[in-house]
């Protein structure tokens, strides 16, 4: 790859450096990054959460986003309101995860291939279940309209949409990180991360925690779904389309940290943007190879703890 | 489980019995379902250098795959560019085929190996898909997302053709690799990998060098996948991105848990079980794919070791009830 | 124990006289056996309903009734997937013995089932395949495949001579980075430098792609139009991230960038956008308009080309078995046969040339948001601007000289003006 990476920028041709080195251009992609990473966040902070306090790999998490798309498809067409189904949805699958950690999950105990494994075939299950109750059709979010506006900033269109998405992944990142610095109930998953046994033995009660988690992860992996929605639609496939990515996310950010979600999202937000605009032809090795390298030098992800 | 029921000499006579059942019975069953059944073979192949790798390892591995990939596409290239490997070059391409697969193991072994349990999971998951990137945008070499047709069975001496004789082979590619695979598994550097699988380190204590077990293990494993390529690739006469997603190295890891980790033919029922689910029952009912989720779910749920456990879990079962201490070795 | 072996061995057996039992076949007499292939799970599911009810809505019409043979319809998953085409596509040709096999999606699905039926000497109807070669330069490899659909660069190739007569001299391309995206874009650069137009500029975003974030800004400014090839959920997106971004410059693009499967959910940022296709369900003519409120009242959606293309396919199946009385004539003189018709379809006039791809009309439609048909709301229609009669494959090239050319490809028309 980089061989491939340094004849690319030695055959770049002049416009094509005029173009680079235009600063539109970088603000612009930048801020298509940030916005896309926005996000990954929500859906890779769930990923990473559940991981840490439950060293569970949940191959399921895709099927979630999606769900909270079709869920807040299904409350729009119903209310009319945009603003009921991020709760709603949000809520539901938050529902769903709670159950599949409880009834399913929870009864295999500790055992982690097992665990990613039926997490797998619910994921095939949500699959054929969401083409039965929603159908095939390619679908769309609408948001309210304020929201599908673009601002005239500096000379650059920003969508309003994409600035609400980078805004609300912030509010939502300070107050996970809030809870979990500043509360009693966020210092007992910080501790169950860091020790489930040594918790156990203080008098935390980890299972709760761990069924809290899980209802969390699944809460905004749904949120980022009916975000995403808007942005990138509502269409069977696009669970197992964002699953690498979103592990992607957690791997290079390491599993269990919130701080690692949050970086790992910026990383891959921008390497996938800039990888897609300057080099297109190897825009799927401009994450996945990295991430391979990355593993292989430090096995837990750049924050991971193990 | 695992090697206790292997060396088991009447476990090992009722392998024999069902696979000379399958290899007579088979043809009798009508073409497309002989067709179905050579297809799980192939599966069976891979699923089985999984279970090498996961069942007496002891590393799950979510990039099976890729080795596939490399060895139908190898052979795909071959056959269309260079019209090679439709006479008795045919088997020049196996051996290579494996090669490449045992290639492509060796040099992602080298970044995969230092990793364990989830991380190896991942890592494997990250090599995999850069195969699929790969046979998806290097178009020149590999036809991009329309894939190779490849220009027909080869023929040497017996025609291919006839999906009778390929079945026939198939098979004997099949028994061949389930007796290597057999004999690797008994041997002393079978027992090592089993230590390792165990109690990684004390083994390495004990002063064996576990990275290069494993890293061989892992290149074997390879190897066989190249193998199951070569005839995944010949049995359809096409190959495309499509054969190297996600899903299909989800699929093997399925197959191998399925049937029960650790049994070598385990990865063959596996593999037979999912083959029927897939193509079989979709062509009967639509809510096939409930079918096979829920075979998955209640299989993990309840039957740890598999549906090789099965047999076992039943005298179990009638030993308890009978309320005689059991004289059956233990399953696990 | 022997018991566990017992057992195993046991249950092998009964499987084994379970799986003949299952794999054998009956054969029918005095009846017409179609195989159908489309994905009825997986993301394209949706693509494969409508085919299939396409198809089945032309059955209901005729109960079933094709010239005195009466139809048996099967219908099989391909979940698309080429390996698994080619199974199903045995699996119907051997155990349910039909007379020909209809259908598939993907380009890929088509280039795998073409040589299984050159193998099984059976009839291949690619409905939706829009491959070109499938019926230029590998055509010789597929006796038994007529095609009843549309080859990728056959719309585009009028659309270019379009532009030109619009005025667009320069003209930025963003199109989706697989084969399907190459054919349209080298049709339509083909045909419209040859009238002195110029592409400057081809931006290739990967297959699947939704986020256009780093495509959309570098496109260039002074470009005249914009001509864009998306698919499935990469359509509905495109043009809104597009509208976002502040773009004034004409949008045109290929056919499937605006077609009736993502139309209900895009939209007032497509109204104005013009492609071309061989149907609209906005055609007005009396015979479309039967068969979109037919089809709208029993499906409950407005039909894409997916369904019309399998509608008439079965009407030219149809055609065919009138001809020969209700028997089945052999799939070489089927082939002959089909191949020699020239039908009134719903799309409008339809014969074949030598290669067996149609020929027929070919539509430059516009989307506009309005009533139609009777329908009481206002909704997004591709209205018919400008019809171009009786294109073929080769458009205005001849074939000799086109078929000297390579297909399409990534860097085929070389980007001459790309600056």
């Amino acid at each position: 790859m980089p061989l491939i990476l340094a004849a690319r920028w030695l055959t770049m041709s002049r416009d094509d450096w005029g173009r680079a080195v235009d600063a539109r251009f970088w603000l612009l992609q930048t801020f298509n990054g940030l916005s896309y990473g926005a996000l990954l966040f929500l859906l890779g902070s769930g990923l990473s959460l559940i991981f840490g306090v439950m060293r569970i790999v949940n191959l399921a998490h895709g099927a979630y986003f999606l769900l909270g798309g079709y869920v807040a498809l299904s409350v729009i067409w119903s209310t009319g309101s945009w603003a009921l189904a991020l709760p709603a949805a949000a809520l539901a699958v938050a529902v769903v995860g709670l159950l599949m950690e409880r009834l399913f999950l929870r009864p295999l105990g500790f055992d982690p291939l097992r665990q990613v494994l039926l997490t797998v075939g619910f994921a095939f299950l949500f699959q054929q279940g969401a083409l039965d109750i929603w159908g095939g059709d390619n679908m769309d979010i609408t948001p309210p309209a304020a929201l599908t506006r673009s601002v005239l900033v500096g000379g650059l269109y920003l969508p309003v949409y994409r600035i609400f998405m980078i805004g609300l992944a912030v509010v939502i990142g300070l107050a996970l990180w809030v809870a979990m610095e500043k509360t009693r109930m966020g210092a007992a998953v910080r501790a169950t991360v860091d020790d489930a046994q040594m918790a156990r033995g203080v008098g935390i009660d980890t299972s709760r925690i761990s069924m809290l988690i899980f209802a969390l992860g699944s809460a905004l992996a749904a949120l980022g779904g009916v975000i995403g929605g808007a942005f990138l639609g509502v269409y069977p496939g696009l669970d197992f389309q964002i699953l690498p990515i979103a592990f992607a996310v957690v791997i290079i950010g390491g599993m269990g940290s919130l701080t690692g979600a949050a970086i790992g999202a910026l990383v891959v937000g921008l390497a996938d943007n800039f990888g897609k605009a300057l080099f297109p032809e190897v825009s799927y090795f401009t994450l996945y190879a990295p991430m391979a390298l990355l593993l292989a030098v430090k096995p837990t992800g750049l924050f991971g703890r193990e | 489980m695992t090697v206790s029921f292997i060396s088991n000499r009447r476990n090992l006579l009722a392998v024999l019995a069902v696979l000379i059942l399958v290899c007579v019975v088979t043809p009798y069953t009508g073409p497309f379902l002989t067709l179905l059944v050579t297809r799980a073979l192939v599966f069976a192949i891979l699923a089985m250098s999984l279970d090498i790798l996961l069942g007496f390892t002891g590393l799950a591995s979510l990039g099976q795959a890729a080795y596939l990939g490399v060895g139908a596409y190898l052979t795909a290239i071959l056959a269309t560019r260079y019209q090679f490997g439709l006479g008795w070059s045919f088997w020049v391409v196996v051996v290579l085929g494996a090669l490449a697969g045992a290639a492509t193991a060796g040099l992602f072994g080298l970044i995969a190996i230092r990793a364990s349990g989830v991380y190896f999971l991942m890592i494997t998951l990250a090599l995999g898909q850069c195969v699929w990137g790969l046979a998806y945008r290097w178009n020149s070499l590999t036809g991009g997302d329309n894939g190779l047709n490849l220009p027909g069975r080869p023929t040497f001496g017996i025609a291919m053709t006839s999906d009778l004789n390929w079945f026939y082979l198939v098979f004997g590619f099949f028994a061949a690799s389930l007796g290597i695979l057999y004999l690797l598994v008994l041997s002393p550097f079978g027992r090592s990998l089993e230590g390792i699988r165990e109690q990684e380190v004390r083994m390495r204590i004990l002063g064996y060098n576990t990275w290069l077990h494993k890293y061989i293990a892992f290149v074997i494993a390879g190897g066989f996948g190249g193998l199951a390529g070569v005839l995944w690739a010949t049995t359809n006469g096409h190959v495309s991105p499509e054969d190297v997603v996600l899903t299909t190295s989800v699929d093997a890891l399925l197959m191998v848990v399925l049937g029960g980790s650790g049994t070598l033919v385990g990865g063959a029922i596996g593999s037979a079980v999912v083959v029927f689910l897939r193509e079989y029952l979709s062509t009967r009912v639509p809510w096939w794919q409930y079918a096979l989720g829920s075979v998955y779910v209640l299989t993990i749920l309840y039957l740890p070791g598999g549906l090789m456990s099965i047999p076992a879990l039943l005298s179990q079962w009638r030993a308890r009830e009978r309320g005689a201490a059991t004289l059956a070795a233990p399953p696990q | 124990m022997s018991n566990r072996a017992g057992t195993i061995i046991g249950a092998a057996l009964a499987a084994s006289v379970g799986l003949i039992g299952l794999g054998a076949t009956t054969a029918a007499a005095e009846e017409l056996r179609i195989g159908f292939l489309a994905p009825m799970t997986g993301p394209f599911a949706q693509v494969g309903k409508d085919m299939v009810n396409g198809f089945e809505m032309y059955l209901d019409e005729t109960k079933s009734n094709f010239g005195g043979a009466a139809v048996k319809f099967i219908v099989e998953d391909e979940q698309a997937k080429p390996p698994v085409s080619v199974l199903k596509a045995e699996k119907l040709i051997r155990q349910d013995q039909v007379h020909m096999f209809v259908g598939g999606v993907l380009a890929s699905t088509g280039y795998a089932l073409a040589p299984v039926s050159t193998r099984e000497k059976t009839v291949y109807i690619p409905s939706i395949p829009a491959a070109d070669d499938l019926t230029q330069r590998d055509s010789s490899k597929y006796p038994y495949l007529i095609r009843t659909g549309w080859s990728s660069s056959q719309p585009v190739h009028p659309f270019g001579q379009w532009a030109c007569e619009q005025g667009y001299k320069r003209i930025a391309v963003i199109a989706a980075d697989y084969a399907f995206g190459y054919e349209t874009v080298g049709g339509f650069q083909k045909s419209f430098e040859d009238c002195g137009g110029k592409i400057i500029q081809k931006i290739w975003p990967p297959l699947g792609t939704i986020d256009f974030g780093p495509f959309i800004p570098t496109i260039k400014q002074d470009a005249d139009a914009i001509f864009t090839l998306m698919v499935g959920p990469m359509s509905l997106q495109f043009p809104k991230q597009l509208a976002q971004a502040g773009n004034t410059k004409p949008v045109i693009g290929g056919g499937t960038s605006y077609d009736e499967f993502s139309l209900p959910f895009m939209g007032d940022e497509v109204i104005g956008h013009v492609s071309p296709l061989q149907y609209s369900a906005a055609l007005d003519t009396p015979k479309n308009a039967a068969f979109v409120k037919a089809y709208r009242a029993k499906y409950g959606k407005v039909p894409s080309y997916f369904s019309e293309s399998n509608y008439t396919t079965a009407q030219l199946i149809d055609d065919v078995m009138k001809k020969t009385g209700g028997k089945w004539p052999g799939p070489e003189q089927f082939v002959a046969t089909m191949a020699g018709l020239k039908v009134d379809a719903v799309r409008g006039p339809v014969s074949f040339d030598e290669f067996r791809n149609p020929v027929q009309n070919i539509y430059i439609k516009k989307v506009e948001k309005k009533k139609m048909f009777g329908y009481d709301k206002d909704e997004l229609w591709n209205t018919v601007i400008k019809t171009y009669p009786a294109v073929g494959q080769f458009w205005t090239y001849g074939k000799d000289a086109f078929l000297k050319q390579p297909v399409y490809s990534r860097d085929f028309p070389p980007c001459k003006y790309c600056e």
